[in-house]
């Protein structure tokens, strides 16, 4: 990132409520201009963690600081500074869509001057122009997103927070969404700081924090995260699996993880070894897919092994088997 | 990837007096635009007092016609006593569920979008109560388009008396709503007010007998009603266009110890009693959760 001071910087983030520790410990920083995503299952921490740097939520340890400022110091100021975009839809819907935004912008204290037409501006930036007299009530779910980000921006704020902001929204919705953002980022020059819990949609993010329990356990760029995959994911099935696992691993050196019946591995690539693996196994190989890793693989690979290493409790291995079961579906 | 030159132009909220300002008249606004968009709940909310007004005024009416205190021998007839009465209903009832809508903006999630806002938080609790004090009060107001027909005529300093008294009782229970709604989490709470708050607050005020020769107990209950001190200037004001003795009309006058209260201290009782509401609301607001 081209600007030396973080815009986001956060450090030793702990949030608790009572007995249960939903933030454990966070630092980051998030440079001017970037789109940063935090990834993470359902109950991750990832909606404390981004309600405490918008001033929602106070930290109960460690500190943070939002466009310079200091968060608990001066939450006021952050405000001014920073745009929302929730994970529930917070719109008037009896108001029309030009209304919430004038409403927004008083608010705010947008100057009379500017008011009309910024929201113009955010209006047709947003492919909302037409349709900003009808009431809100009689909009799509994308329309009120999309409305719910002009919001955001109309005080010119320096970072977008979104939590969650294609939830509940359907693909091409969903991509039109990031259209429009990565639009605001390239014509606003602002930071966009993101939660959600699509892989895909993570793979649009400048970089990636992978959050499980509370903690940040990888961060990178999403090439940098895939790179920590060995290379390609090669998954077989095999009508006698056991023995096709013995002999993968005695004979190609590489330990297999049952998945549903199929093993999943992987290798530095999966050009040579395949062809390999085809001619050394005598068990018979029904079926072989290979693909680039996803970031699926990087989450199930991070967050697996720490479900694996300290004999996690059923809970836990219930939230990994949905993370799994959800990460496969699409 | 380079900086786009910073677009952003910061506002320093250089006048925070002027911000709240700023604040409380759009959170007004909204309150009155969503009325004013909601045509059927304007609908709704006149059709409650109009039926207590026809069912109560002609049933009671004929009822207690022949008695001393109304009819011909008291001065004035029961609908002529009530009329006043259904008029601070209207502004009762549509003041605390005006103010109460907090609770569902709460609900469905607005709230979260003028909580977050860099104002005052005390500008949301002043706003969204100068807004239901506004609703209430032109509820309260298109009633006395009635007056003719329940025989009682209204001049226009009498209107202009009523309006500034109008207005103070739909300040106090706008405020008393406000207050509230800022303890309310969700909507449960809200059937509890109705039933536990709100309907005795209506059947004490002395909107519908007058609170005279009442047992100890309810003349103590109606007494600690804010709403009581609210409805009686009102009754005052409308009958003595009656152009009947003014006497009359002190017969049916909210008494302490016997005593008549003059007007204006039970105005000043009820604007008294919407400020610590007010103030209770604007505390509750600042806490930040």
């Amino acid at each position: 990132m081209s600007n030396a001071e973080p815009v986001i910087q956060a450090s030793g983030l702990v949030k608790r409520y009572g007995q249960v520790e939903a933030v454990r410990g966070i630092d980051l920083a998030v440079g001017h201009g970037e789109i940063f995503g935090f990834l993470g299952p359902n109950g991750a921490g990832k909606s404390t963690t981004i309600s405490i740097l918008c001033t929602l939520l106070t930290p109960s340890a460690g500190s943070a600081k939002v466009a310079g400022i200091d968060v608990v110091q001066d939450p006021a100021r952050v405000r001014q500074r920073i745009g929302l975009v929730f994970q529930d839809p917070s719109l008037d819907d009896v108001l029309t869509g030009r209304e919430n935004l004038e409403f927004h912008a008083w608010l705010y204290g947008v100057p009379t001057s500017e008011r009309r037409k910024r929201i113009d501006e955010m209006l047709a930036l947003l492919q909302l122009t037409d349709r900003a007299r009808s009431q809100v009530r009689t909009y799509s779910g994308g329309m009120k997103r999309r409305l719910e980000i002009a919001r955001g921006m109309l005080h010119q704020p320096q970072i977008l927070f979104l939590d969650e902001p294609t939830l509940g929204l359907d693909p091409q919705t969903r991509q039109s969404i990031w259209t429009h953002l990565n639009e605001l980022r390239d014509t606003k020059g602002i930071t966009i700081f993101m939660t959600t819990h699509y892989m895909d949609e993570a793979e649009y993010c400048d970089r990636i924090a992978i959050i499980d329990r509370g903690k940040i356990v990888a961060l990178g760029t999403p090439d940098e995260l895939k790179a920590m995959v060995g290379g390609d994911v090669v998954t077989i099935t095999s009508s006698k699996s056991d023995d096709a696992a013995a002999e993968i691993e005695r004979l190609l050196g590489v330990t297999p993880v049952r998945d549903n019946g199929s093993l999943r591995m992987e290798v530095p690539d999966a050009k040579v070894f395949v062809p390999r693996l085809v001619r050394d196994l005598t068990a018979p190989v029904d079926t072989v897919t290979l693909r680039r890793p996803s970031l699926d693989d990087v989450f199930l690979k991070l967050t697996g092994h720490a479900i694996r290493d300290e004999e996690a409790g059923t809970k836990d291995q219930m939230r990994a088997m949905a993370s799994r079961w959800m990460g496969r579906r699409r | 990837m380079t900086a786009t030159a910073s677009a952003t132009t910061i506002f320093a909220p250089a006048d925070t007096r002027m911000a709240s300002l700023r604040a409380i008249y759009i959170i007004w606004y909204r309150d009155i635009l969503r009325y004013w968009r909601d045509r059927w709940r304007l609908v709704a909310s006149l059709a409650q007092p109009l039926l207590f007004l026809i069912v109560f005024g002609s049933g009671l009416g004929s009822a207690l016609g022949r008695g001393t205190v109304f009819g011909a021998a008291g001065g004035f007839s029961y609908i002529q006593f009530v009329f006043p009465g259904i008029v601070g209903m209207a502004i009762l009832f549509s003041a605390i569920f005006g103010a109460m809508s907090i609770v569902w903006d709460r609900e469905f999630g607005f709230l979260k979008e003028v909580l977050v806002a860099p104002i005052d938080r005390s500008a949301v609790a002043i706003g969204k109560a100068l807004g239901s004090t506004t609703q209430a009060m032109i509820q309260g107001l298109i009633l006395l388009v009635l007056a003719p027909l329940v025989g009682v005529k209204l001049s226009f300093l009498t209107i202009a008396e009523v309006i500034p008294l109008a207005a103070l009782l739909a300040f106090g229970l706008s405020s008393f709503g406000v207050a509230l709604a800022s303890m309310m989490k969700s909507l449960q709470g809200f059937q509890v007010v109705m039933n536990f708050l709100m309907m005795p607050m209506f059947f004490l005020s002395g909107a519908l007998f007058p609170l005279t020769n009442l047992p100890g107990w309810m003349t103590v209950l109606t007494r600690l009603d804010p709403a009581s001190y609210g409805i009686d200037p009102l009754r005052r004001v409308v009958l003595s266009d009656s152009g009947r003795p003014s006497a009359l009309v002190e017969r049916f006058g909210l008494t302490i110890n016997g005593q008549v209260l003059a007007i204006p201290l039970e105005a000043g009782i009820v604007l008294a009693f919407g400020a610590v509401m007010l103030g209770i609301a604007v505390v509750m607001f600042q806490r930040r959760d």
